[in-house]
């Protein structure tokens, strides 16, 4: 290709066929780890105790459990599929690849969709916590806007800015949260002392019965809600043979410690009737353990797993729409990579608006159902995907 | 005008200064390079890149 000039130091990288300025590789494990689990972290947290209203707390470990099965096998099948299709797009790279064009652009839809509202409900979720330590002090009638649009605009800046410094921050953020939720667990296990767990007078069987626990199944999801985003990370990572299967597995493995330890702390603190409407549980049962370090500790972590959830759609969405884009699904233009920060800016910046748009427009609960019900129909294809898969093409294999 | 006054001022001001900086460089870079470059990026052309970036 004599018309390319690898030499180049103004734009910083030559491909060899046409490729003048592309997606750096510059991520490891652990940032692919922080993509898939700083995306998930909050719905232990948040939202994963809905399923404790429906069935009790036994239900909601049955569906905690059933669940992280189902998304082991979400893991699986991303680990092994995405680090032969090593592209920006995931599941739509996927399907492009194993399926075809239609089922490519209905998931590639899908995943934005269910991305960028679940970032849109990350920020509202931001505004909502802060106006709750507002009150805490005192102030009452904030205006949850200016933080709402701050969180999106901040994100949106930092992603602009280039991956790596996006997804170490959700990284620091990530683990952080991480580790306050087992400091939660040992401080209230008894292993430093008294305990203020009560399970034994807590947990009361059933009381819905096995109705119960089927409706508490789709609350089950939320603790591992979006750990397939790592394959987002495909065409920034530098060996993803390596780094896909090892951080999407150790983000499963993650995910299920936290669930189990999520659950048993707070079903050992809390009654059923009020764990299953709490808001953010985690924090509630910090409180109820009397300490103000864990109050604090759970109060940040509640912030940084929801900064980490929408810092990681704005990444994944973005290398959606550039990954449709560059393809041709969409117009062109937002196939564009930055030649300074190397990041797909043009994506990044038209999803700002649609997300601004939802978090100060739309009532939380219409996101939230917005989000969950794209991220199930891009689940619906994963099946086919796998069943269509291929690890050795026929003309190898002959 | 108390603390949370000034938060929510300085939240809306820091949201303008993340805006402006992204529309800025966002203007600039349409200007500064052409759209063949810009668009240019391929489906799995990247290793050659990455072998460029550690020489």
């Amino acid at each position: 290709m004599t018309d390319i000039n690898i030499s180049s130091k103004e734009i910083d990288g030559m491909g060899p066929r046409g490729t003048k300025v592309g997606l750096l590789r510059v991520l490891g494990p652990a940032h692919v780890w922080a993509l898939g689990v700083g995306i998930v972290l909050v719905g232990e947290y948040m939202g994963w105790n809905f399923a404790v209203g429906k069935g009790g707390a036994y239900a909601a470990l049955i569906a905690c459990w059933f669940a992280g099965l189902l998304y082991t096998c979400v893991a699986m099948i991303d680990s092994e599929v995405t680090s032969t299709v090593a592209a920006a797009g995931g599941q739509y790279t996927q399907a492009k690849h194993i399926v075809g064009p239609l089922m490519a652009f209905n998931v590639g839809l899908y995943l934005v969709f269910a991305y960028t509202m679940l970032e849109a409900a990350n920020a509202i979720t931001i505004g909502f916590l802060v106006d709750s330590v507002a009150n805490m002090t005192g102030h009452t009638g904030l205006d949850q806007r200016p933080f709402i649009v701050l969180s999106i605009m901040f994100l949106a800046w930092l992603n602009y800015r280039g991956v790596l410094a996006t997804l170490t921050f959700s990284l620091v953020i990530t683990a952080f949260a991480f580790v306050a939720v087992i400091v939660l667990f040992l401080a209230t296990s008894g292993l430093t002392g008294a305990s203020p767990l009560h399970h034994t007078d807590l947990l009361t069987g059933l009381p819905y019965g096995w109705v119960g626990v089927l409706a508490a199944m789709h609350f089950g999801l939320w603790y591992y809600l979006g750990i397939e985003g790592t394959t987002q990370a495909a065409e920034e990572v530098r060996s993803p043979a390596r780094s896909l299967p090892f951080g999407t597995l150790a983000g499963i493995m993650t995910l299920l410690i936290a669930a189990t330890l999520t659950w048993y702390v707070a079903a050992g603190l809390m009654p059923w009737e009020y764990l299953g409407q709490a808001g953010v549980p985690l924090f509630d049962a910090a409180r109820l353990s009397g300490s103000t370090f864990l109050m604090v500790l759970l109060g940040i972590g509640t912030l940084f797993a929801t900064l980490a959830s929408a810092n990681g759609c704005i990444n994944d969405a973005s290398r959606a729409w550039f990954a449709m884009g560059r393809d041709h699904y969409l117009p062109s233009w937002f196939g564009a990579v930055h030649p300074h920060y190397r990041t797909p800016f043009r994506s990044i910046v038209f999803l700002i608006p649609i997300a601004l748009i939802f978090a100060l427009g739309a009532p939380l609960d219409q996101v939230i159902t917005f989000s969950i019900l794209s991220g199930l129909l891009e689940y619906t294809f994963m099946p086919i995907n796998m069943i269509l898969y291929d690890p050795v093409p026929a003309e190898m294999a002959a | 005008m108390d603390l949370w006054t000034v938060l929510e001022y300085a939240a809306w001001g820091a949201s303008v200064l993340f805006g402006l900086y992204i529309l800025y460089d966002w203007f600039v870079t349409n200007s500064r390079y052409s759209e063949e470059v810009l668009t240019s990026s391929r489906e799995g052309e990247l290793e050659a890149m990455t072998e460029q970036q550690k020489n």
